[in-house]
């Protein structure tokens, strides 16, 4: 039926139609800062196709973002330490779309921990570093010239930062995915992942894993693991994130040492609070060694990273 | 002239192709924006953007680890020519934890974990009594929202 449907198509209907559509495209950016309509246009299509369509089910993988990775830690009760950050020095020296998409999630993620712990002009400094690598990634519009005066203008209201971090690394995540870049999307959250690690397992250091919050957040990004795998595998056909496959599956062989069991999950709502509770409880099983292992693992991994 | 006719066609299906995903987008992520992250208000938004195109009937899945002891909102919301959206979340066990049909397809649903568990998100756009013809598709988004200590 959709065959006939195009065939049934005049010439000159077509060709303005592509003119529409050409034109739609330009003034969908007025739509949206008018908040009118959002919504699709309705089409005709044959009830085959929509049984198609209603098998074919999208799957999303979702990583922590930066901003989360980093509430994370300071949740956990970390302190802040800006050495552990990567040098904004380097930004300069990153010259392919693979070193910059890395470092886009590097820097996001320092700076959201940067920002946490309310230190300023770090923050505006990072928020600049990242900008250097979506400006390198041609995604222009995700960080610019207002938003580094918004966060400027708006460095004591922490609620507003949050809302500037979160929302620029939305705008570069759906910027590269509408430039046809799920790839280069892909590498930029798992660099931020990967920092996150990072901070986390150098903060640890060599203190005593036993009943320390951090060493739990860290076994727990074993639960995002295959996250990762499939997030990557999703885009494989690129080299660069072939290559990173290849990287991520050797630390995999440490986290496969660690175990985490979990009990079964009883959904408790609070009518209250309105929050509901999941209870269940989960046992941890690490030793001392593969937590320097891994530790060792995600430190030479970041340092390929910002190199 | 049949021939070129043709060709015209071709490519003129061609182009649509290529450009209407790049529309779609930009409109998903602004509706993502201006409606669904809203809703997550007081939480902060973690950044993430999950966005579909959807059609009734049609479902999307969302694979996601949740941390103990932080305060999680999750906002699942269609544009307005869809109906309702319905989402579940599910356990590893196949379990449901929760699901907004019950809630009259409540849009938001604030949560939090004793223990750390990866969980699936399970979004459907329902199917009305009696298909009708004119199929409706449009934006659905998933955001999260945490909030600091």
């Amino acid at each position: 039926m959709g065959k006939k449907i195009f065939r049934a198509i005049p010439v000159q209907l077509a060709a303005l139609f592509l003119i529409a559509v050409l034109f739609s495209g330009c003034s969908s950016d007025k739509k949206k800062r008018a908040g009118e309509n959002f919504g699709l246009d309705s089409t005709e299509i044959s009830e085959d196709l929509l049984d198609d369509i209603s098998q074919a089910k999208q799957i999303f993988y979702s990583l922590p973002s930066p901003l989360e990775t980093a509430m994370l830690i300071k949740n956990a009760g970390a302190t802040y330490n800006e050495e552990l950050l990567n040098p904004i020095s380097n930004a300069s020296k990153y010259s392919t779309n693979r070193a910059r998409a890395l470092n886009l999630g590097i820097y996001t993620t320092d700076l959201s921990f940067a920002s946490l712990f309310d230190q300023t002009q770090t923050s505006i400094d990072y928020m600049n570093a990242a900008k250097q690598m979506a400006n390198g990634l041609g995604i222009l519009d995700a960080i610019d010239n207002n938003t580094i005066e918004r966060l400027e203008e708006n460095i004591n209201n922490r609620d507003v930062i949050m809302d500037i971090i979160s929302e620029t690394f939305m705008n570069s995540s759906s910027s590269l995915a509408e430039t046809a870049r799920p790839a280069l999307a892909s590498i930029v959250l798992v660099g931020g992942w990967i920092e996150g690690l990072y901070i986390a397992t150098k903060l640890v250091g060599d203190a005593p894993i036993k009943d320390n919050k951090l060493v739990e957040r860290i076994v727990d990004q074993k639960l995002s693991f295959d996250i990762v795998l499939k997030l990557l595998d999703d885009n494989k056909d690129n080299p660069d994130v072939a290559a990173l496959i290849n990287d991520i599956n050797d630390l995999k062989k440490t986290y496969d040492k660690i175990t985490i069991t979990t009990s079964k999950i009883t959904a408790v709502p609070d009518e209250g609070s309105n929050v509901t509770i999941l209870k269940s409880q989960s046992q941890i099983s690490i030793t001392q060694d593969i937590f320097r292992e891994l530790s060792e693992k995600v430190n030479v991994l970041r340092q390929n990273f910002i190199s | 002239m049949r021939s070129m006719k043709r060709i015209f066609q071709l490519l003129t299906v061609i182009a649509i192709l290529v450009i209407i995903p790049f529309g779609v987008n930009a409109q998903c992520k602004g509706f993502a924006k201006k409606i669904c992250k809203v809703e997550l208000s007081p939480y902060i938004h973690d950044g993430n953007y999950h966005a579909a195109i959807l059609t009734i009937g049609e479902e999307a899945e969302l694979y996601k680890t949740f941390y103990s002891e932080t305060d999680y909102r999750i906002s699942v919301c269609g544009t307005d020519d869809l109906p309702d959206i319905e989402f579940r979340i599910i356990d590893a066990d196949r379990n449901v934890l929760y699901t907004n049909k019950s809630k009259n397809y409540s849009r938001i649903w604030d949560f939090r974990l004793e223990a750390s568990q990866q969980l699936k998100i399970l979004v459907k756009v329902p199917a009305g009594e009696g298909l009708p013809e004119d199929i409706m598709s449009g934006c659905v988004a998933i955001m999260f929202g945490f909030k600091e200590k």
